[in-house]
């Protein structure tokens, strides 16, 4: 008898395997990435818990890991949204540094001495540039098949580089010694923080747009139709839903969110635009998004772990002198597994001994009607 | 080149069966090529010749049989193995990397590579054979940038690159103008008058008759004959592909037929790539009536019936429904109309495979009440529909969350049929409905089928299956190259043989005048 080993397709993935394959990813990762620690010459226990005690141990590492999660959790919304519809939005990045320039623009021209105003057009100019960011991205793709990965990955270049011109040139405060960053913003167009922390009002949105896009996804109209054209585009096309129309309302979306997170990082902590204001969560939302599999609500969830990871990472890099590229490195393993982990998900791996078939009956075979 | 006798074939294929689930795409198939010769395997969709052919070529494994090469048995466990005993297959979709160059395209899968490519011998050697072939291309080409039949011509040359000394052709001529074909056909000439086998797998007859030796009729995977070209004819060919009439029977109650619900005039539209698919259709169906449409695949069936629900633009003419034009309207509104449509691809048109059955059960229906309440969706009554459609076309699947990837292709149809027919649709496009299906869902499929003729539907019921047409129809309607050959109101009485020519392409009285004489069609 030999022993051999067979691939098949699971019919149905039960809800403890959902929970189980997640959790057990993301342990590898964590596993693999000790391994990698040790070979960077520090204690992967120590690091571990230095992490956790760091981001976890008191209510300042708490309120700095919330204040991290905040624009994770709604940029990690906006690519779900696009995700789900089999649209690959990489430009979160860029659409949260438009939204963030747009909000400095409007502090700049439109200042309004009032919280309340001043809110509301910021987060609508936020939201149009980011959106629009997206949209033509979403356009091209619709239109004439242009790859968005591509162009949404190159348009945050474009961003970034239009973020830099503002920063380094006009929008440069005179008072900032040539610091490439614009004048602390006016109280009235700052989003209050609250308990004396660095969390600011923008929990609010990170907490209700997952809520929202939840509701959106599972029990609207809508939603049924994004979820149907992300699937299979034809049978969307022979139900009569418009595929253009929709990418582009779709990407409009996606960028619009993550513009309105560039928006509340702004105006919620940083107070003034400056150069390399983002710190890549662009793109740690991507993982976040996979990592939650699209599920608006896990992503709070994993939003608030990341987080930690974040917040930890930073401390690791002073106490244990890593660098903080290394925190990428444990980001990156988590992905991997994650991916990996989908696998799981749909097959199942069988162990058996040839000369002893045993095959699982499948539906068509026991059909027999 | 060996010394051969052309009594000893290349190739001999013994008792092929090969069984998919529920289906048997090969039973007890007996094949065998001879240098020299064009050997034509003949069929309808779903007879079995590709499969024939993909076991020959390597990619799957016969349940039981044997294949000898030079009177060696061989197993084959991927096309390399089958290359490397002279065996090449040009398939109906070459695979070939469109970014790449023709040369590059050449050595694609080739062992033992030098790390730096000798483009410059690689290029010679394809300039000598495409010569000795005439197989012109050019080789600094990018595949993209070739037609379909240069593209041919490229998978035909790599097959010869590779020292194939038997080329297997799938369908080779229904992606080609006539102009092209002819090209094709001197090449294979060429080929066999040096000792290669070529086996030239065909619907068409005019091209069996034309170009091969021998032919080879298989009919639902079962071998009907092999027969000397040469002896026989096309009328006799169409027989054995198409088998005898009323092999089964179904009960067909007699109605008379009522108002005209469909009528299309002068219909033209085009393909995909441009070409015109759809030439000045005309033809009506009524109340209580369906319209079966014949004729080989891929002369204009599937692009007229995506005409009709609005998925392909219509040129020139025009489509009414129960006396309103729809021309060019929006698959929404053909939906909203009752335009009902059972496409042949299941999985990739009809449904969404990663959804679940009940998220499958309302794509019709999902914007109308009770479903959809001011743009919410009503999951529970979602639910219930889906569980009364399950049971009511006995869908069976595990539950109503198991994601439709998941069922059989009957349990497939079985859904697809109960959303599409569950409120009495006005008409209904049925395209290969009962493809794929076993006996006891194709039975139910055509039930299902007529029962909605019964109800006063219109029914377009588009098919290959010349058997299933003649049992079901009322009128028959035959296309060839995207025009209706004629529209025959007593099919069931009309000879097998004036339906075969008509689907090769020969006018209507003139195909039934032909074969009441009696007399042989020149």
């Amino acid at each position: 008898m030999k022993l051999s080993v067979k691939i098949e397709p699971r019919l149905e993935t039960s809800r403890k395997l959902g929970i189980a394959i997640p959790v057990f990813s993301l342990a590898s990762a964590l596993l693999s990435g000790a391994v990698f620690l040790f070979f960077m010459g520090v204690s992967p226990l120590q690091a571990y818990s230095t992490i956790l005690r760091s981001s976890l141990g008191d209510a300042y590492g708490l309120s700095e890991t919330i204040v991290k999660a905040i624009p994770l959790a709604m940029a990690a919304i906006a690519v779900m949204l696009s995700f789900t519809m089999l649209i690959w939005n990489i430009g979160a990045e860029g659409q949260i540094f438009m939204g963030a320039m747009a909000t400095a623009a409007a502090v700049r021209y439109l200042f309004v001495d009032n919280h309340a105003v001043m809110f509301l057009i910021m987060f609508t100019a936020a939201g149009i540039a980011g959106g629009v960011w997206g949209a033509v991205a979403g356009y091209l793709r619709a239109r004439w098949s242009v790859n968005e990965i591509i162009t949404t990955l190159m348009l945050n270049y474009v961003a970034m580089n239009l973020l830099n011109y503002f920063v380094y040139g006009p929008w440069r405060d005179p008072a900032s010694l040539g610091f490439p960053m614009t004048a602390p913003f006016p109280d009235a167009a700052r989003l209050p923080s609250f308990w004396n922390t660095r969390i600011h009002a923008g929990l609010f949105l990170a907490l209700l747009l997952p809520l929202v896009f939840w509701i959106v996804l599972r029990f609207t109209r809508w939603g049924y139709e994004i979820r149907v054209m992300g699937e299979n585009p034809k049978a969307a096309g022979f139900a009569g839903m418009s595929y253009l129309k929709n990418v582009v309302l779709v990407m409009f979306l996606s960028g619009a969110i993550a513009g309105i997170a560039g928006m509340c990082e702004l105006s919620g902590l940083q107070g003034r635009l400056q150069h390399g204001f983002s710190g890549g969560y662009g793109y740690t939302a991507i993982i976040v998004a996979w990592l939650a599999r699209l599920h608006p609500i896990a992503i709070l969830l994993v939003s608030f772990l990341m987080g930690i990871l974040l917040v930890g990472g930073e401390t690791l890099q002073i106490v244990m002198r890593l660098p903080l590229s290394s925190m990428l490195v444990l980001q990156g393993l988590i992905l991997f597994f994650v991916l990996g982990g989908e696998f799981f998900r749909k097959f199942r791996i069988r162990i058996f001994f040839r000369g002893v078939p045993n095959p699982q009956p499948t539906i068509s075979e026991k059909e027999g009607n | 080149m060996g010394v051969y006798t052309s009594t000893e074939p290349l190739v001999r294929m013994e008792q092929i069966t090969k069984r998919f689930t529920g289906v048997t795409a090969n039973l007890d198939v007996d094949f065998d090529i001879r240098p020299g010769e064009v050997h034509a395997l003949l069929g309808e969709n779903g007879a079995g010749k590709s499969t024939l052919m993909n076991i020959l070529y390597g990619l799957y494994r016969p349940d039981s049989g044997t294949i000898l090469v030079s009177g060696d048995p061989v197993s084959f466990s991927s096309p390399r193995d089958a290359i490397h005993a002279g065996i090449g297959m040009v398939h109906q979709h070459f695979m070939l990397i469109p970014s790449q160059t023709v040369w590059e395209n050449m050595i694609l899968g080739l062992e033992k590579l030098p790390a730096v490519l000798p483009k410059r011998s690689i290029r010679d050697r394809i300039l000598s054979i495409s010569g000795q072939y005439g197989l012109m291309v050019d080789p600094d080409a990018h595949i993209w940038q070739l037609s379909i039949g240069e593209q041919q011509r490229v998978a035909i040359l790599q097959m010869l690159y590779r020292q194939a000394n038997i080329l297997v052709l799938d369908e080779p001529t229904s992606v080609l103008t006539p102009q092209e074909a002819e090209h094709l056909f001197t090449t294979v000439r060429q080929m066999t008058s040096e000792g290669h086998g070529v086996v030239f797998i065909s619907h068409k007859m005019d091209e069996v008759m034309d170009l091969s030796h021998r032919v080879t009729i298989l009919r639902k995977g079962r071998l009907v004959g092999t027969v000397e070209t040469a002896s026989t004819t096309k009328e006799r060919l169409a027989e054995m592909m198409i088998g005898q009439k009323m092999i089964f029977q179904i009960e067909k109650k007699n109605i008379a037929p009522g108002r005209p619900l469909l009528e299309c005039a002068a219909i033209c539209a085009s393909s995909d790539r441009g070409i015109p698919a759809v030439v000045r259709a005309t033809f009506s169906v009524r109340e209580h009536e369906i319209l079966g449409i014949a004729g080989v695949a891929g002369n204009g069936q599937q692009e007229l019936c995506e005409t009709l629900v609005g998925l392909r633009e219509v040129e020139s003419g025009s489509i009414h429904l129960d006396g309103e034009n729809l021309t060019n309207s929006s698959p929404k509104t053909f939906i909203e109309k009752g335009v009902h449509y059972i496409p042949a691809d299941r999985k990739g048109t009809g449904l969404v495979p990663n959804m679940n059955v009940s998220e499958n059960s309302i794509l019709k229906r999902y914007w109308n009440r009770p479903v959809s309440k001011s743009g919410f969706i009503d999951w529970k009554e979602v639910f219930s529909f889906a569980r009364s459609l399950v049971s009511r076309y006995s869908v069976s699947t595990p539950s109503m969350e198991t994601p439709v990837r998941n069922l059989s292709g009957g349990n497939l149809q079985k859904l697809m049929l109960g959303r599409e027919l569950s409120d009495s649709p006005k008409l209904i496009l049925a395209v290969h409905p009962t493809w794929g299906l076993d006996v006891a869902a194709t039975k139910f499929v055509r039930e299902q089928l007529l029962a909605q003729r019964e109800q006063g539907s219109a029914v377009l019921l588009v098919s290959e299956d010349l058997d299933e047409l003649l049992a079901m129809s009322d009128n028959l309607a035959v296309m060839f190259k995207g025009e209706i050959m004629g529209v025959l109101d007593s099919p069931a009485d009309t000879p097998v043989e004036s339906i075969g020519l008509m689907m090769a392409g020969t006018p209507a009285e003139e195909a039934l005048s032909s074969i009441s004489e009696g007399g042989e069609k020149s």
